[in-house]
């Protein structure tokens, strides 16, 4: 088959690669019809994730048909469409039971290396480093989808690809990061970043109750999406000094939720960004949170700051005595994907009050 | 400290051989047994409650020569069901990865089966010293076995009805010749990681029925 496969920072190929096969009696191949590229990828891309090895197939957004089925897999046949979540879940464990998918006890290959970093490992994620147990990805023909009666939704018929591809990640994702703002009717809601999952954050706040949505970013497409699809308010970071202009729109008070949908790689202006990129440089820092700090200095009191941008190490100059000062809630962590795959489906075919397309 | 102590009687024991030496190591294993409950045989004797003992690593073994683990894994099923697995010795290289087999004889003797460098193998014959159904399993080697060791693991049912905390000590005598590289090889210079990795994998066996790999997965021709 023919795979997008990792080299090395900023050497992304398309290469032929075997074709997965059964490796536990759990699992499922899918011939991949739809995948996307996330910007977890792009942290791939850039060579900030550890334990990439050359050949690593990516993609961990996909959906497509089932064409084979292990031994122990019933609830999955050959011929059924399905979106895959991206976390890797066995759904027996403390962790599943709990409807905490994407902290599952029992589906990375590689755990003990994560628990010497962490203390502890989450599930597998496909197409991700081996940190995260290195299951080959679905940018790829066909893909290995372990403990597939748990992850795969078999996507109904009038649901067309489009729609059903983004429940593999970005859609919950973006709702699980309004969700965890435990949004109040007539809150206003600031999102950092405009890429996929500020968008749907968005409209998922909008869908929780928020009067007001401000979104942040420094591209004007992406602002422009969020204003016209989004009908969210504007503010350019480049222009602006977010923090600021946050409370200015606020009465001084802040918005009632923050949300940090940049991540690790944030593009920030002035010392602060300067002395993250000169740290990340030398791997004195592995993260660079400039809309982190924004959030947590932007937020009224009493509020919530919720963070489904990815971190992968250590940040510097976190202002943790404003969040105390200000009794901010934070809350944060991969997508718990199956949890959210079949309300958000039915929410998107039958309000379609969003459509990725 | 039940179990430093224990460690340090077991291996002094196992060591030293004879009559003497089996004694020296069965006290150990009971110390070790004890530190595996986290209670005392003799508070339980009188009647008295002890708050539970967490024992401290037990680095301080390294100038003994001897190889001590504990290590501890929580398992989301009952504890009878933990129990009667572990109890079916004949599961143990399930996940136990130096393990090649484990048969049992009787009721209490089984035939232990290691994987050795070169393809080589080690066996060796154990007995179970105690047994108490889901709460204890205690075993060791008998005396000609060429590296000898010693093990407990006690099951106690989570707090709240969450599953099984299962509490695992194994000791391994200091062992010579050509038997050096063998246990280097078995245990590697990480033993309690190597243990830990065991206990992971009954975890996922346990939960999951699998144990989740990606070895034989594809991945891009260069």
């Amino acid at each position: 088959m023919k795979a997008v496969c990792w080299y090395g920072a900023g050497d992304l190929r398309v290469e032929r690669a075997p074709d997965p096969e059964i490796l536990n009696p759990h699992d499922a191949i899918v011939r991949v019809t739809r995948a996307a590229i996330c910007g977890s990828d792009l942290h791939l891309f850039g060579g900030f994730i550890p334990m990439m090895k050359s050949g690593d197939i990516l993609g961990h957004e996909f959906m497509g048909e089932v064409v084979e089925v292990g031994a122990a897999t019933t609830a999955v046949k050959r011929g059924d469409r399905v979106v895959v979540p991206f976390a890797i879940a066995c759904g027996q464990c403390f962790f599943c039971q709990r409807e905490l998918p994407s902290l599952c006890d029992n589906t990375n290959p590689n755990a003990g290396t994560l628990e010497k970093l962490y203390g502890a490992s989450g599930s597998g994620v496909f197409g991700s480093s081996h940190l995260y147990g290195g299951d080959a990805g679905g940018q790829a023909e066909y893909v290995r989808v372990p403990f597939a009666d748990v992850g795969a939704l078999k996507i109904p018929e009038g649901v067309d690809d489009e729609q059903a591809l983004f429940l593999s990640d970005i859609l919950p994702t973006g709702y699980m990061a309004a969700e965890n703002c435990t949004i109040r009717s007539g809150d206003v809601v600031a999102v950092w970043g405009c890429g996929p999952v500020g968008q749907f954050a968005i409209r998922s706040a909008y869908m929780l109750g928020a009067e007001r949505v401000i979104a942040i970013d420094r591209f004007p497409e992406r602002l422009h999406m969020a204003e016209t699809h989004g009908k969210a308010e504007v503010l350019n970071d480049e222009d602006l000094d977010a923090v600021e202009e946050l409370r200015d729109r606020t009465g001084g008070r802040g918005p009632d939720a923050c949300i940090d949908a940049v991540g690790m790689e944030a593009h920030g202006t002035g010392v602060a960004a300067l002395y993250d990129r000169a740290k990340q440089a030398v791997r004195l820092e592995t993260d660079r949170p400039t809309a982190l700090r924004e959030a947590l200095h932007a937020c009224r009191k009493g509020g919530t700051v919720s963070i489904p941008g990815v971190y992968g190490g250590y940040v510097d100059t976190l202002p943790l005595g404003a969040a105390f000062a200000k009794g901010l809630t934070i809350r944060m962590g991969q997508t718990h994907v199956h949890r959210y795959m079949r309300p958000l489906l039915n929410a998107s075919s039958a309000a379609r009050s969003i459509r990725p397309s | 400290m039940s179990l430093v102590g224990g460690s340090l009687l077991l291996v002094f024991g196992l060591s030293r051989g004879g009559r003497s030496g089996a004694l020296a190591a069965l006290g150990g294993g009971a110390l070790i047994y004890r530190a595996a409950r986290g209670r005392s045989l003799l508070y339980d004797a009188l009647g008295l409650r002890e708050e539970p003992t967490h024992v401290a690593r037990v680095a301080s073994l390294a100038h003994c020569r001897g190889v001590t683990v504990r290590r501890t894994v929580a398992i989301n099923k009952p504890v009878e069901e933990v129990y009667a697995f572990w109890r079916a010795f004949e599961n143990l290289p399930r996940f136990m990865r130096h393990l090649e087999s484990v048969t049992c004889d009787g009721p209490r003797r089984s035939r232990w089966v290691a994987r050795a460098p070169a393809g080589r193998r080690v066996t060796w014959d154990a007995e179970i010293v105690d047994e108490r159904p889901n709460e204890l399993i205690a075993w060791r080697s008998l005396d000609d076995a060429d590296i000898r060791n010693a093990g407990a693991v006690a099951f106690e049912r989570g707090p709240g009805g969450r599953g099984t905390t299962i509490r695992v000590s194994l000791a391994y005598a200091p062992p010579g010749g050509k038997f050096a590289a063998v246990i280097a090889k078995l245990f590697g210079e990480e033993p309690s990681q190597q243990v830990q990795d065991d206990l992971r994998r009954l975890k996922h066996l346990m939960e999951a029925g699998e144990v989740p790999t990606t070895e034989g997965q594809p991945r891009g021709e260069s």
